[in-house]
């Protein structure tokens, strides 16, 4: 039996197929101009009749963790009934996967936001701020238990503070505490102590550093790491905000010391997952691996038998008093409905009791920034990483956070990846970078 | 139920007997025009507004420079920056177009003469052709973002099947030098299934006595393909091409799903997605990169569309 010919050539399926295509893509890059767009993100309407807060009145609360996808979203759930049971205001939830609200938000925000919404502190969040996307907050700062490395975290350039805390995690060497044991290792205090460490651990066979970057963004911790023990938390800062030079000394001198680290590093980390890194690590392959405490999720365990130090000093004029901590916390959007709810919601969230009550309901709880917050849930590495994060002088929050996205992703990821490639040609990246960042910055 | 003389269209028994009308100025009643007219208006605003209308203003939008805040009024007008940039300090844009080539070429030498290959195989009815049809095909039926992920457990560096069986330590994802010709491989997995069942419904479809004639005229069986059957074929022959040709322009997906096309795995489909999907939101120098991608589609499609053209005014 032959088919029937019209179903054998599907013309008409084709130019579907490629118009279809073409269009999604093109689609995408006009979303912003749709405000459309962002509808499918926004929790559906609600009159906002009646008073603002307390019996009666309902705030609007976006978050980014879709609904049952874990402990995380089960400590914000927790967080919402905690506030609607203790403000008498309605929470409407809304629950958006995490990656789609990350790289939505722009039309999120443009288009009709939910009151309140998760974000992260850092270049971002200012950005939004200057372009008055988000509510000024500073009315409702200072917050109880919340000290002043936190306040500085959620302040814009303008000096105003448009966002609350709510926890964090720390960048650091993680290490298995039983291999360091058996090998009778330490974790280094100077350099000298590190680079022998690193020499005994290749002479008995153990790879020191972990290193996966398959996924693009693991490595830049490295990278930040390494510049702020170099060049100085605040040089890293204006690194980032593209105020420095990319092809001058400093970052080449940054990038010469990876070089000159990467022969202890795992080879081939362009098709490693961090995963898969953390899994090496684990397995005691390899010794230590610079990782967010976020590890123990990829190795399956309850992080018993880790423990971790921060990445020692390489400079003595610097010091190592500064770390990556990423900051998780909340805004209040300036197109949201009901603004004082929204404020007055995001003062509670910044409190020791929206700690508690997330971290009472979940299984893994978050390092809470509220002081007060109670920590009898910590595991020995949340304990540890709130003294770390506690005693640090400055903290940055991750690359991608503290620059523009659009340099981070499009020109950092690549670049850097390059360079792992190619470590030599360093005078090629860095002049690569810098043009780029010269048509982004502008 | 109907009557059917009450049936509206000229299916009458007395009026299928009139010649029907063939000159130009032939007049359609009104309701049929009224028909043809809704068919043609509906799609056509369909592809405006869905098609040509984001088509262009990709085009304006790809002089501007714009990180989506704020109203129209904030997009900076900037000329050919984009494109200047896009070919002089865009690392990753010449990779691009040079993989888009080799994936062109590598899907029509391999995957898809394997396939016709396959296809002619499977024509000739030998047992248990139902079952390699499926087997086949069956991979035609996955998402390439699966295919992907199927993929990368046999490739993984340190707990991949391939390594692991041969003792290997090649890094098949992560290695730019290779990881273009592994993700190809997955690619020619899905692709070789695909132009076989194409291939194998046209073949289906010629006439039977075309092959008993070349036959009995003494032509051997690979005489008889080259000869006859192959340049009968011409219509799906012609589908191929563009089908490999678009399925290589379009290729991002398993890129995508490997390492969002970074690292020897460029595709011009994937820098546009990097630069305006996900947390960039270059919108101008993204649209600029889809507007190259659509002058080098439109040249393919230009080229298809006259040959069609050109066939049925012969036809």
């Amino acid at each position: 039996m032959s088919l029937p010919r019209s179903s054998a050539i599907p013309r008409s399926a084709l130019t579907t197929m490629a118009a279809s295509r073409r269009s999604v893509l093109r689609g995408l890059a006009l979303s912003g101009l749709a405000v459309g767009g962002a509808s499918a993100l926004a929790a559906c309407g609600g009159d906002s009749g009646g008073p603002a807060t307390g019996e009666g009145a309902t705030v609007k609360f976006g978050i980014n963790e879709a609904s049952g996808s874990g402990p995380a979203y089960d400590r914000l759930k927790a967080i919402a009934d905690a506030y609607a049971e203790e403000s008498g205001t309605e929470v409407a939830l809304n629950a958006v996967d995490h990656n789609t609200f990350q790289e939505s938000i722009n039309t999120y925000l443009q288009g009709t936001p939910d009151d309140v919404f998760t974000w992260f502190a850092g270049f971002r969040m200012a950005q939004f701020a200057e372009n008055g996307l988000i509510t000024d907050l500073s009315d409702q700062w200072p917050i109880d238990g919340l000290n002043d490395s936190f306040k500085q975290a959620a302040t814009a350039p303008d000096g105003k503070q448009y966002f609350v805390p709510i926890s964090y995690y720390p960048w650091a060497v993680f290490y298995r505490k039983s291999v360091f044991e058996k090998n009778g290792w330490a974790p280094p205090e100077t350099n000298d102590d590190f680079m022998a460490l690193m020499d005994d651990m290749q002479g008995k066979g153990v790879t020191p550093f972990a290193f996966g970057d398959k996924d693009g963004w693991p490595a830049m911790g490295t990278f930040d790491i390494l510049n702020m023990r170099l060049n100085g938390f605040d040089f890293h800062m204006s690194l980032m905000a593209g105020e420095e030079a990319w092809d001058g000394d400093e970052v080449k001198l940054v990038f010469d010391t990876w070089r000159k680290l990467l022969p202890y590093h795992q080879a081939d980390p362009l098709g490693r997952t961090w995963q898969e890194a953390a899994t090496a690590m684990g397995k005691g392959e390899c010794g230590m691996y610079l990782l967010g405490t976020f590890v123990v999720d990829a190795l399956g365990e309850n992080g018993d038998d880790l423990d971790f130090f921060t990445f020692p000093e390489l400079d003595p004029a610097i010091g190592s008093d500064a770390l990556d901590a990423p900051i998780d916390g909340f805004c209040v959007a300036a197109a949201g409905q009901n603004q004082d709810a929204g404020k007055a919601m995001a003062k509670w969230l910044g409190s020791a009791a929206a700690a508690d009550a997330g971290n009472s309901a979940a299984d893994a709880p978050f390092i809470a920034a509220n002081s007060g917050a109670s920590t009898s849930t910590y595991s020995d590495l949340q304990k540890k990483s709130a003294e770390v994060v506690g005693a640090a002088a400055n903290i940055a929050q991750f690359m991608d956070r503290d620059t523009n996205a659009d340099f981070a992703n499009t020109v950092m990821i690549p670049s850097i990846q390059e360079f792992l490639k190619n470590p030599d040609d360093i005078d090629g990246v860095t002049a690569s970078i810098q043009e780029q960042a010269d048509s982004i910055f502008g | 139920m109907a009557h059917i003389d009450e049936a509206p269209r000229a299916t009458k028994p007395g009026e299928t007997a009139e010649a029907p009308p063939q000159g130009r100025e032939k007049k359609l009643p009104g309701r049929d025009r009224f028909t043809v007219v809704t068919m043609v208006t509906i799609p056509l605003l369909l592809v405006l507004g869905l098609v040509w209308l984001p088509a262009l203003l990709s085009v304006v939008l790809s002089f501007g420079k714009w990180n989506g805040f704020g109203d129209l009024d904030t997009i900076e007008w900037v000329g050919f920056q984009n494109y200047r940039d896009i070919v002089t300090i865009y690392p990753a844009f010449w990779p691009a177009i040079q993989h888009n080539l080799i994936w062109l070429a590598f899907l029509f030498f391999l995957p898809t003469l394997f396939g016709m290959f396959l296809a002619v195989l499977l024509d000739r009815e030998m047992r248990g052709s139902r079952i390699y049809q499926t087997a086949f095909y069956m991979p035609v039926v996955l998402s390439l973002a699966l295919i992907g992920f199927i993929w990368q457990l046999f490739y993984s560096r340190d707990q991949g099947l391939i390594n692991d069986v041969f003792g290997s330590q090649v890094d098949w994802y992560g290695d730019p030098d290779i990881n273009l010709w592994a993700v190809l491989v997955a690619t020619a997995w899905r692709h070789t299934g695909y132009i076989m069942l194409i291939y194998l419904a046209g073949l289906k479809g010629v006439d039977a006595s075309l092959r008993e004639a070349a036959a009995v005229d003494g032509a051997s069986e690979v005489k008889t393909f080259f000869h006859v059957i192959f340049p009968v074929m011409r219509p799906i022959n012609m589908i191929v091409i563009v089908i490999v040709v678009i399925e290589s322009l379009r290729a991002f997906d398993l890129v995508w799903v490997v390492n969002k096309g970074r690292n020897g795995l460029e595709l011009i489909g994937a820098l546009v997605a990097q630069n305006v999907i996900g947390e960039a939101t270059r919108y101008g120098f993204g649209s600029a990169l889809a507007v190259i991608m659509m002058l080098i589609s439109s040249i393919f499609i230009t080229v298809y569309l006259r040959n069609v053209f050109r066939e049925e005014r012969r036809g």
